[in-house]
């Protein structure tokens, strides 16, 4: 039971940092990134190019693919995503699905849809003894580290100045641009953000699941339920709701096989009923 | 979602439907002696872009079109028809979208055959139609065995392989190695249900004993098996079995090596695998495992020859779907040459039967009684990486499975031809 519940956490770490970017751009754009699950895929593909072509390491790849896809999709805002803003949100919806399938394409021509090699990184091959279980050493690694960027997001959000504009932004724009805070400024790097986090995440993802241009085109279904369930736009619920979705789905799976999955949707209904703000999400009085 | 294949498919559709109104003639195929429209159609209708497009997809296309040019070189100016042309259709392993595809290609493309296929559900939407048309169907890359069984009907063959071979050869092969018992994983639907009862029927047999069957959400969504691999060792199993494909099979595999089953005594075994799974995985995350295997390309000098030649065609090693579809396409348009007419009837009289040994079949014989093509099958063995000598060189063949062995008996089939 431990061990499972211990299990799903691994794989909610995956949503919570999925969700969490998708949640910071949601609430500080209102766009609903349809590429984030693109973006994931391209981070996975990337650590696997960097390895199989320049022989970069999994180390490197899991600080340099961020990195270049956060700048990516900063410039991706600036010439794209920014000129539909003011449209109906459908528009932006519809480009980043667009996006998701030219870059899936993309990677399909080149390599085909067969999942790709990617060995488990150097160091991390054995198990860790938790006491009660043992479990492998890389899945507690990608759980630890995934705790301590959502904590570092979270400080960076509640903690810094760039955080409060940030959030002041994110929640009334207009006051916040009233008090002399040029608002404008702040979206690329938001959005870029959003993007690096997607982008870790893949990275992430690569020792432990197949990597393929169609890695992502399930996931992002599931991680729109996580963001719905925790709360649109909502940074600390998108995060609690990865992780307890992760668990859901793992005691799902032992108990309740074949309603996993379906589980999940089950609870984002009877949230939506119960919270239609979602569990940590907060009520607009009028919008 | 993937609708890149409408142009060339609606191209197709008007070059097709244009050359058939100047060309004028050709009525709807009959009386002996003559080739319908003046050409033969192949359809080769499989999954263009999707997890099964690299197993035969694209290059299985390309594997038709090499028999094809094989035959005319073959047969020259003796040649049936000269006029052969091969249509491609994308069915996305949908069964809805295979049954309007397939209806596309006999009505409107005038398909005398449609040949591949992979996805059980969308094979057997085929076979009806095939039925209904009273045109060829040979299927290659599906697995079920309802297509030779209770769905079986006289325009359908099943060519490559199926769920019983694979169970039977694999199943049967691991238990009496010593691997009593099992604990096995499924995809939850048409294919992994059919895997899971042949597998647990052939260990049975073979006295072995089946500790617990785990059904998992199919598509799987999140790519996790974790959940099921940890509940593996509280049962105490010899071996786990995995009936998934394709990139679940590879994600599974991951996981497993990752949880460290094997040093926990769980070995693994794997119900259908391509090598151009192995090619994903490498062949040390799957060293020692043993499986059944329909043909392998570096089995002897004959199967090599072909593989090269494939390989100047695609770049890479065929699988034994591309292999199947060169040998179906060949043994169809040898029906047709020794018929002397395309008319679905008599090329059916001219299949029926067949002894065929080429490099694909060996031992080969289309069934009359169910359409079952049996030919030898191979229990294979994957090799650690330290023995790969090339690309692609990732398997041992244990033992030669004789043909009669490897299917289900005729004696068993509940199939009844129309």
């Amino acid at each position: 039971m431990l061990q499972h519940a211990f299990n799903g956490l691994v794989n909610g770490s995956f949503y919570a940092l999925l969700a969490l970017g998708l949640a910071v751009i949601f609430g500080m754009l209102g766009v609903v990134n349809f590429a984030h699950a693109a973006f994931y895929m391209l981070g996975a593909f990337g650590a696997f190019i960097l390895l199989s072509e320049f022989g970069v390491s999994f180390w490197v790849a899991l600080l340099v693919m961020p990195l270049l896809l956060g700048l990516f999709g900063m410039a991706l805002e600036r010439l794209l995503i920014r000129r539909l803003v003011a449209l109906d949100p459908l528009y932006n919806f519809l480009l980043t699905f667009g996006l998701t399938l030219i870059f899936q394409d993309l990677l399909r021509m080149k390599y085909g849809v067969q999942p790709q090699q990617y060995p488990q990184p150097s160091g991390l091959g054995g198990s860790v003894d938790l006491g009660l279980f043992t479990f492998p050493a890389y899945q507690v690694f990608v759980l630890v580290f995934s705790v301590l960027v959502s904590l570092g997001a979270w400080l960076l959000l509640a903690r810094t100045r760039i955080g409060m504009i940030v959030r002041a932004s994110t929640e009334r724009p207009d006051i916040t641009r009233a008090l002399g805070i040029d608002v404008g400024r702040w979206i690329s790097p938001v959005f870029g953000f959003g993007i690096a986090l997607a982008a870790l995440s893949g990275v992430l993802a690569a020792p432990m699941r197949a990597v393929s241009p169609l890695m992502g085109a399930d996931l992002i279904i599931l991680v729109f339920a996580v963001v719905v369930i925790g709360g649109l736009g909502s940074i600390f619920g998108s995060v609690a709701a990865g992780f307890i979705i992760g668990m859901l789905q793992a005691l799902g799976n032992v108990y309740l096989p074949g309603l996993a999955t379906t589980l999940v949707f089950i609870l984002m209904a009877v949230v939506l009923l119960w919270r239609p703000a979602g569990l940590f999400g907060r009520e607009e009085a009028s919008v | 979602m993937r609708r890149r294949n409408l142009i060339p498919a609606i191209s197709t559709v008007a070059v097709v439907s244009l050359v058939a109104a100047c060309g004028g003639a050709g009525g709807p195929s009959g009386g002996g002696g003559k080739i319908s429209d003046d050409k033969i159609v192949l359809g080769v209708l499989n999954d263009q872009t999707g997890i099964y497009a690299e197993l035969s997809g694209p290059n299985g296309v390309k594997a038709v079109e090499m028999a094809v040019e094989d035959f005319k070189a073959k047969h020259g100016d003796d040649a049936v028809s000269k006029n052969i042309e091969v249509v491609v259709a994308d069915h996305q392993n949908k069964p809805e979208i295979a049954n309007t595809k397939a209806q596309e290609m006999y009505d409107r493309q005038k398909a005398d055959i449609i040949l591949d296929v992979p996805t059980s559900s969308a094979a057997l939407a085929v076979a009806t139609q095939a039925k209904a048309k009273k045109k060829l169907f040979i299927d290659i890359s599906g697995a079920t065995t309802a297509l030779t069984g209770e769905s079986c009907n006289k325009y359908t063959f099943h060519y490559a392989y199926d769920t019983y071979m694979l169970a039977n050869g694999t199943g049967t092969a691991v238990t009496q190695a010593g691997a009593k018992n099992w604990y096995i994983v499924y995809p939850d639907y048409a294919f992994g249900q059919d895997m899971e009862k042949s597998f647990s029927k052939a260990i049975e047999t073979a006295g072995g004993k089946v500790l617990a069957k785990k059904p998992t959400e199919f598509p799987n969504t999140s790519g996790d098996f974790s959940s099921q691999l940890l509940q593996a060792p509280a049962s105490n199993p010899d071996v786990l079995g995995t009936m998934h494909a394709g990139g679940e099979l590879v994600n599974l595999v991951k996981q497993y090596n990752q949880f460290k089953l094997k040093d926990k005594g769980v070995g693994l075994s794997v119900g259908l695998m391509f090598i151009t799974d192995i090619h994903s995985l490498g062949s040390d995350a799957l060293a020692g495992t043993r499986f059944t295997d329909a043909w392998y390309w570096n089995f002897d000098e004959q199967n090599r020859q072909w593989a090269d030649k494939f390989k100047e065609k695609t770049g890479s090693r065929p699988s034994f779907a591309h292999a199947g579809n060169y040998s179906a396409t060949m043994a169809y348009l040898d029906a047709v040459q020794a018929a002397g007419t395309d008319a679905s009837d008599d090329v059916v009289k001219n299949l029926e039967g067949k002894e065929i040994n080429d490099f694909f079949l060996r031992n080969g014989k289309i069934r009359a009684e169910d359409h079952r093509v049996i030919h030898d099958a191979y229990l294979a063995e994957v090799k650690p990486k330290s023995e790969v000598k090339e690309d692609y060189d990732y398997e041992k063949i244990v033992t030669t499975i004789p043909a009669d062995k490897a299917f289900k008996p005729v004696s068993e089939s509940t199939c009844k031809m129309g």
